[in-house]
């Protein structure tokens, strides 16, 4: 097993972060973590890198303990709260970190990979937000690592660098690496994951591969008015995982909007205002949990 | 890249090279402390020593020389003080510590690249310093005291790599600067290490003998035929200082840990 934890709790002060989490990872595997902010993605990925302890429950990384150096020099990382000294040339922070593990890639293929040759020669300290995240990256593979920990890879970058940065990873999953991601898009896990794993409040509400998870909480919201909007909630035989109604505005949230639609044309409910859009993760959530996500 | 065997660890000598050559960038890169250490104590010799240079002190050492292994002195320090207590107070700051934690290099050979690189340029720092008052002050000494002055400077420096280390780990990186030159300047000055300790007011003289920059200067006094203490004592007050000093800086570091790595 490339990661095991089991029955890990995490406890921050008064916050309990992790409440009792078993899950493991084999080699190989693409997995996300998708959760909402202060869902317990980040303290799960330290746990796993042994930047932090359990309060109780046991971390293992590669059969090892997490900080064991030999499980380590096996491991890239991207954090999210984590610099280069800016003085360095992208170049010289790439070489340095690579020259941390026993047989990392060539410094010029891990720039390349990561669209840093351009600025190569650029100090860290000027480079923008986007490309400073491409330097973590690099900093993350350069060491040719089996097991690559990625704590919201893409949370600074546009759309086309999400892209490129998805082919990306999905080039280095074919080789074989183990990826666990975390992210709180479900169309970035359900692109690039094998395995989706929710967690919420500190504990994992799901763990299934992306197309049952996507059926299990729906992807489209369809959201309309009706004249008797509580009559219209309560229809039956309707594909929907959740419904909600918000004074005269019913909201379904289903995998099948077309044969939701389908259904209402049928029965001749009439409704004005029609809106499909996609379903955002907190609607995921209350149909996964019954509660909307924490907002600490 | 193959998923097959392979070394399990990265050899300890090639990541301490690549690591202090990195650190040696980094500092010579950043001016604030570069020309703070390689510089100001050539600049305050300029003008505390030179005038003075061509004296002969009452106890027939001359001053020139007496004032060079003075401000060799505080050059070290500053450089200890300066690479540790802002450098570490920095890399907090910019969170360069959770990378490298989460990376294989083991902790140690990451201080032992950082100490290093400092004796590197306190090394530069003096031998920069020596050369100026040879050839502006006209001070010479035969080489082998200047290398005792150097090598003994260099090896009592530990107190200073503490308390660089205490104020890196206390201070936030906006305020570390300010806090090791308060700390510091003062220290060098009641220390006699600018002005002879008979010229300042009585209540410094009374204080000077219990600080550790004035045990540390008398190890370079003492290799001029100039010290007022046996070698021994002033040992035993810089390792009383090392204790605390690193007593506050592992104190403070725990702290620091409990909060963000525990």
């Amino acid at each position: 097993m490339v990661v095991e934890l089991t029955a890990v709790r995490k406890r921050f002060g008064d916050v309990e972060a992790l409440r009792g989490v078993d899950l493991t990872i084999g080699g190989g595997e693409v997995v996300a973590l998708l959760g909402p902010n202060g869902a317990g993605k980040t303290t799960a990925i330290s746990l796993m890198l042994g930047l932090r302890r359990p309060t109780s429950g046991r971390a293992r990384l590669l059969g090892l303990d997490p900080t064991d150096r030999r499980a380590r020099s096996r491991c890239g990382a991207m954090l999210q709260e984590s610099g280069v000294s800016g003085a360095l040339t992208v170049r010289e922070a790439v070489a340095l970190f690579g020259a941390y593990y026993p047989e990392p890639l060539a410094t010029d293929r891990v720039l390349a990979l990561a669209g840093l040759a351009e600025v190569a020669r650029s100090r860290v300290g000027t480079l923008s937000s986007g490309q400073r995240q491409r330097v973590f990256f690099a900093i993350a593979v350069c060491g040719n690592p089996d097991v690559l920990f990625l704590d919201e890879p893409t949370a600074a970058m546009d759309v086309e660098g999400r892209r490129v940065f998805l082919d990306t990873l999905r080039g280095l999953a074919a080789d074989g690496r183990t990826i666990v991601l975390t992210t709180h898009h479900l169309e970035e896990a359900d692109a690039l994951a094998g395995r989706i794993v929710v967690v919420d409040h500190g504990v994992v509400v799901a763990d299934a591969a992306p197309a049952e998870i996507k059926a299990c909480i729906g992807t489209k919201r369809v959201s309309f008015r009706a004249a008797d909007a509580a009559e219209v909630s309560r229809l039956d035989g309707l594909p929907v995982a959740h419904v909600t109604v918000d004074g005269g505005r019913v909201t379904f949230v289903t995998s099948e909007p077309e044969a939701v639609l389908r259904a209402l044309f049928e029965r001749h409910v009439p409704i004005r205002d029609l809106e499909v859009t996609g379903a955002t993760l907190e609607q995921a959530f209350l149909t996964l949990t019954g509660r909307p996500p924490d907002t600490r | 890249m193959s998923r097959g065997e392979r070394a399990s660890v990265a050899p300890l000598g090639r990541m301490l090279l690549a690591q202090t050559r990195s650190q040696v960038r980094i500092l010579v890169r950043t001016p604030a402390f570069s020309v703070t250490s390689l510089l100001l104590p050539i600049v305050l010799f300029t003008f505390f020593g030179l005038p003075f240079a061509h004296l002969t002190r009452h106890d027939a050492v001359s001053a020139g020389v007496y004032l060079l292994a003075s401000f060799g002195a505080y050059a070290v320090g500053s450089v200890m003080v300066y690479a540790f207590g802002v450098g570490v107070a920095l890399e907090r700051g910019m969170r360069v510590d959770a990378l490298v934690r989460a990376s294989p290099l083991p902790p140690a050979l990451y201080m032992l690249a950082k100490v290093g690189t400092a004796m590197l340029f306190a090394c530069a720092a003096l031998v920069l310093l020596f050369a100026y008052g040879a050839l502006m002050g006209g001070v010479h000494q035969p080489l082998g005291v200047w290398l005792t002055v150097i090598v003994r400077l260099l090896a009592g420096a530990v107190p200073f790599i503490a308390l660089g280390l205490s104020i890196g780990y206390l201070a936030g990186p906006g305020a570390a600067p300010a806090v090791a030159n308060f700390v510091y300047l003062p220290m060098a000055f009641a220390s006699g290490i600018f002005l002879p300790l008979d010229r300042l007011p009585s209540a410094v003289q009374t204080v000077a003998p219990y600080l550790p920059m004035h045990h540390y200067a008398q190890l370079a006094w003492s290799a001029i035929g100039s010290g007022s203490e046996p070698m021994a004592a002033s040992v035993v007050w810089l390792a009383g200082y090392s204790v605390l000093f690193f007593a506050v800086a592992v104190l403070a570091f725990r702290r620091e840990e409990r909060a963000r790595f525990a």
